[in-house]
């Protein structure tokens, strides 16, 4: 008697092309020059990056486009320690949400140059790009931040954003 | 209570376990509504609609499982719905059934819901890579992880308010048959040694990875009134929703939740719900969630909730018992996991929880939330008609 079947593993791929829209579309350009862009806000004035077409929270669309530095504040953070299909990065790493200097919404970053235990919420950080040439249309040019010589930032500067 | 009276008539559910080999998708959701037919002591031709829920198609890998579910639940010749609200789902499934009844629509309608996990793998589906941007979340764990930092830092509560909650919740799962999880052994310091893997959130803080589901039979005044067995009275419903991502979102203590509760507290006629209500079935799948649902559900004031976890006020025979059943800590089959809150919180009410009866319980809450804590479902249940 042979095995009975219970199951079968049938391994599936999609590809497809992705149209990002007029707003994700100039952020992305921008990204591929080395500019980091924002967008305000006419009704709460908050600053979304990446940029987004309009207000989650006011429903607005947004016209305006705001330089965003490449200096921010780690606002809260996770130390990765769990292994996953689809991983790519090596084992513990720090996913960061980090505010960048003229923004006023969070951004999901990697964290290295410091070790896990090391972490604080409130850290200085800055952006750390890949080589220029090889700069292409993606948030993903930001390879990751990393601390900088500044005293922490004030708790009461990012806790609405943690 | 808005709309025409309706009822829990029955309800059941399948013991959830790691995988299920012995049943497909079809024989899972099967077993669970034949329980549920067999509590309610009604037979298929009884029902008039099926609603049916579970978690994104790309927790299985089945597109739209519900075109093929649609014999095994009865509903050849009548209405199915399927209802798609990510984590939070088994619950507003059951809202969507109930309105069904209140709206005097249907006489009785069955609701189902499930999730099979041991046929894929959630965690990847979770973990998918968004284009343009880097591959770095880490199932929902990586997600949830800094919200609960952030909760940690605004309230202050110990770092060993997690451990308790899950110590709490597994002993509860001990005393039900059903729950997925029974972990004899469990300790105190087992949970507080076990490896950090999305830091803060230990090993034994998270959810199992479960195979299951859950039904219940929600009927009329009418429909009621002919029921041996004890019914559960629908006192409120709310479904509330917001985005993912916004500036200024509070993701700890999130809006949509707490208008959420307030729309079923007003519905139902309360005012004090710590007073009020006499048990609660949250949906907590990291052991934090548990105080930062007792301050959105408005139970504790903001910054407290992990007090009522630290001096006992959630335990099963505490003031304000939790999570009697051993929750989605002790059992998680996606989809259905709101819907076992809802259907335990019924349960507690009609008398019929077993080992884990809150004793006397007249109201109860069932909760459930899903997405990035974006999507909420909320009832209260009584063992009275309501009368607001």
């Amino acid at each position: 008697m042979s095995e009975p079947v219970t199951g079968i593993t049938t391994p599936i791929r999609m590809e497809y092309r992705y149209t990002p829209g007029r707003t994700t579309s100039d952020f992305l350009k921008a990204m591929k020059g080395g500019r980091m862009e924002g967008r305000r806000c006419p009704s709460c004035r908050k600053v979304y990056f990446p940029a987004r077409g309009g207000c989650s929270m006011c429903g607005r669309e947004f016209a305006e486009t705001v330089p965003i530095k490449e200096t921010g504040t780690l606002a809260t953070f996770a130390v990765v320690n769990v292994n996953f299909a689809n991983r790519v990065i090596d084992l513990p790493y720090v996913t960061a949400e980090v505010v960048f200097d003229g923004a006023d919404t969070t951004t999901m970053v990697l964290l290295r140059g410091v070790s896990p235990e090391e972490v604080r919420m409130g850290m200085r950080v800055k952006a750390h790009w890949i080589p220029k040439e090889e700069w292409d249309y993606s948030l993903a040019n930001i390879d990751y931040v990393e601390p900088i010589d500044e005293p922490d930032a004030e708790y009461d500067s990012y806790k609405d954003l943690v | 209570m808005s709309g025409k009276l309706a009822a829990v008539l029955g309800t059941g559910q399948t013991k959830h376990v790691s995988a299920r080999k012995d049943v497909s998708i079809a024989g899972l959701v099967r077993e669970a509504a034949d329980r549920a037919l067999a509590d309610a002591q009604l037979e298929w031709k009884d029902i008039d609609a099926v609603v049916v829920g579970k978690a994104p198609d790309m927790f299985e890998g089945v597109m739209m499982p519900e075109l093929y579910l649609a014999e095994a639940l009865g509903a050849l010749g009548k209405p199915m719905f399927r209802v798609h609200t990510a984590g939070s789902v088994g619950g507003s499934t059951a809202v969507v059934a109930s309105h069904l009844v209140q709206g005097g629509i249907h006489e009785r309608v069955l609701t189902v819901a499930f999730e099979k996990q041991s046929e894929s793998n959630a965690m990847w589906a979770l973990s998918i890579r968004i284009p343009f941007s880097q591959p770095l979340v880490a199932g929902a764990g990586g997600y949830f992880a800094p919200i609960v930092r952030g909760y940690i830092r605004k309230s202050g509560a110990p770092l060993d308010t997690g451990y308790k909650v899950v110590l709490k919740d597994r002993l509860n799962a001990l005393k039900n048959p059903f729950a997925h999880v029974h972990d004899h052994e469990i300790t105190y310091e087992k949970i507080a040694e076990s490896p950090l893997l999305w830091d803060p959130i230990r090993y034994a803080e998270t959810c199992p990875s479960s195979d299951g589901a859950a039904a219940m039979v929600i009927g009329s005044e009418a429909a009621a009134a002919k029921q041996d067995r004890p019914v559960a009275w629908i006192h409120g419903t709310s479904v509330k929703s917001e985005p993912t991502m916004g500036a200024g979102r509070d993701r700890v203590n999130p809006h949509a939740g707490r208008m959420c509760a307030q729309e079923v507290y007003k519905e139902a006629g309360i005012t004090d719900p710590f007073r009020q209500i006499d048990c609660a079935e949250i949906y907590v799948p990291f052991s934090w969630f548990e105080p930062m649902w007792m301050e959105n559900l408005g139970f504790a004031e903001e910054g407290t909730g992990w007090k009522m976890v630290q001096d006992g006020t959630t335990s099963l025979t505490g003031e304000m018992p939790i999570n009697m059943s051993g929750g989605v800590l002790s059992t998680n089959p996606i989809g259905a996991s709101g819907m076992i809150r809802f259907l335990e919180a019924a349960n507690q009410v009609r008398g019929m929880a077993g080992e884990h009866q809150v004793p006397d319980a007249k109201v109860a809450m069932g909760h459930a939330y899903g997405g990035g804590s974006q999507f909420f479902a909320m009832w209260v249940v009584g063992s009275e008609k309501p009368t607001s």
